[in-house]
């Protein structure tokens, strides 16, 4: 507060209150002079603030309220009215304490995040050979190679996680090859542990790296690569100083696109990992569905919300904004 | 050829048959008569007859497709609009909400988009006793979902266009709805396709969502599959699974082709 001068207070609310008024004027003239434009873009805008927005307030406040078994909705209202007519407000900070004080909560946040960071890494391993392999085919091919990328991609991720199920459980496809080929016993299962975990992460998300990656590398002016070779560069040299720096905003795009919704993935913990896989939207699920603690699971996802999702937004507007900034330069 | 090249057609071979493997084989295990998911004995379109006699499954599926048609109906409809309003209007009051609130459900997990669209129905159903749980909530909720999907697509694709053509129209007297109508749609039908079936294949993906908002007796296909799983692989599941992504896979193939073909003439 010994940051705003004396009497700051009421010139900073008034300036708020300018503003506010000349929002709400510019609102009025947009309507007045193109109504056409203002019922366009109400549209979106009124239907994303009552069903996208506010939920999220909705969220926060329930976030307070305590739980209570055996009633619907099954948590107490925040605002009580006693009977002698006063009103109160009741803040109930239990579901945050219990999310700092219990280890299974920073732990499945912890998880969650391993999770995706090594299924990140091993998407990018994997999708980069791939990646520059259909940049560098011929055009035909490229088609063809591109098509077989995204056909995944439409097709359900629960799906394609139940099919992993066949693959992976004991006596399954890769299970049976890697038994007879005497790599693991026979009759082990891959199933239910956390390697499965990975690899259905990663067969599932491999579209969302290579995509980017493809991408960036397509605009890649190969020549560049032919004068690192005459100056004397061997191939990997000129791997390392001229495509890796030059793909890096596609290996960037891609490992955001896998990592943040790997984050909060509820589906494939769930269905391929044990039960020590607990992810933090697993945990979210549980408290809702299992344990049907209403509040605890609005606090899980403010939390995700602070932790996850404003990072990524605040990265994505100061990535934006060097783009334009170097883009006007 | 040399070795470099070999170890790059080694990695794409192993990416390929990560992707396409475990469908081939779950197809493939599909056709199997046996009751063992896993097990191959011999050809058999058993599980298919069975699963098209199961009216739980037909059901859910008659649901799901509902569900994915309307909300990918409307969400074409905001998305477009929004679209429109972000490339075309140029600045506004609000437009950089709309442009925050149409970016943040691609990075929002589905358990936190589920969870807060359940709140706001819970609240607003004690408020003002409306909306019941059940269809109506998880399209609300896709259509939510599935806009801003609408929204890249057809932004992606007014970047790509020339707007002189607009211009000319503005100039020669055109109001702007009769531009829009004229001039802009048939331009970016080609996107809205796209972001129509992108939406849809999104909804009737959905398992986290749907099950958050849904009610009792309104179970989707995922929903209902998600519960049959849980109890273990089941040749029938197989068959379903099958049918599904021979659809989906038929028709973004026929789809990419006559958006292809539009384009190059």
């Amino acid at each position: 507060m010994s940051s705003v001068p004396n009497g700051g207070w009421s010139q900073l609310w008034a300036e708020v209150v300018r503003n506010l008024f000349g929002w709400f004027r510019a609102v009025g003239t947009e309507f007045r002079t193109r109504r056409g434009r203002f019922v366009v873009t109400m549209l979106p805008m009124l239907w994303l603030l009552l069903f996208f927005a506010v939920p999220f307030l909705i969220v926060l406040k329930i976030s307070f309220a305590e739980a209570v078994f055996g009633q619907s909705p099954p948590y107490t209202p925040l605002i009580e009215h006693a009977a002698d007519g006063a009103t109160s407000l009741r803040l109930h900070a239990g579901s945050y304490a219990l999310l700092l004080q219990d280890p299974l909560y920073v732990a499945a946040y912890l998880k969650s995040l391993l999770f995706a960071g090594v299924s990140t890494l091993c998407c990018l391993l994997l999708g980069y050979p791939i990646a520059y392999g259909i940049a560098r085919a011929r055009p035909t091919w490229r088609m063809l190679l591109l098509v077989l990328v995204i056909l995944p991609f439409w097709t359900s991720s629960l799906l394609r996680t139940y099919a992993m199920i066949g693959m992976l459980k004991a006596n399954g496809v890769l299970t049976g090859a890697l038994a007879a080929i005497g790599l693991i016993e026979p009759g082990t299962a891959i199933l239910h542990t956390d390697l499965a975990v990975y690899i259905g992460i990663v067969y599932n998300y491999l579209p969302f790296m290579i995509l980017p990656l493809t991408a960036t590398l397509m605009r890649l002016d190969f020549g560049l690569l032919e004068a690192a070779a005459d100056l004397g560069a061997k191939p990997w040299q000129a791997f390392l100083r001229v495509t890796l720096p030059l793909s890096m905003p596609g290996i960037i795009a891609g490992a955001l696109l896998v990592f943040i919704p790997a984050v909060g993935e509820f589906v494939i913990p769930d269905i391929l990992g044990g039960p020590d896989a607990l992810t933090i939207g697993r945990v979210l699920w549980t408290e809702f569905f299992t344990n049907r603690d209403w509040p605890l699971a609005a606090a899980v996802a403010v939390a995700m919300l602070l932790l996850l999702v404003i990072p990524t937004l605040l990265f994505e507007y100061v990535e934006n904004r060097r783009e334009r900034r170097e883009a006007q330069a | 050829m040399s070795r470099r090249n070999w170890g790059l057609w080694a990695a794409m071979a192993a990416g390929y048959a990560l992707l396409y493997v475990p469908i081939v084989s779950m197809i493939v295990y599909s056709f199997s008569a046996s009751r063992m998911a896993t097990v191959w004995a011999g050809f058999s379109t058993r599980w298919y007859i069975s699963l098209f006699s199961n009216e739980q499954i037909m059901q859910a599926l008659a649901r799901s497709l509902t569900i994915a048609a309307v909300a990918a109906s409307c969400a074409t409809v905001l998305g477009t609009a929004c679209g429109l309003a972000l490339s075309r209007f140029g600045r506004f009051p609000g437009r950089g909400l709309l442009s925050l609130m149409n970016s943040a459900p691609m990075v929002m997990p589905d358990v936190m988009l589920g969870l807060s669209s359940l709140l706001l129905f819970v609240t607003l159903q004690q408020a003002l006793g409306w909306p019941e749980r059940g269809m109506s909530t998880i399209m609300i909720a896709h259509i939510t979902l599935t806009t801003c999907y609408v929204t890249v697509v057809v932004r992606s694709r007014m970047a790509a266009l020339d707007d002189s053509l607009e211009e000319a129209a503005m100039d020669l007297g055109a109001r702007p709805w009769r531009v829009f109508w004229l001039i802009t749609l048939p331009l970016i039908a080609p996107a809205l396709l796209a972001g129509w079936l992108l939406a849809f294949t999104l909804s009737l993906d959905d398992l986290v969502i749907a099950s958050f908002t849904s009610g009792p007796g309104a179970s989707t296909l995922p929903m209902l599959i998600y519960s049959k799983v849980k109890l273990g692989v089941t040749p029938e599941i197989n068959a379903l699974a099958t049918l599904i992504v021979t659809v989906v896979a038929i028709g973004v193939v026929v789809a990419g082709v006559v958006m292809h073909r539009r384009e190059a003439a």
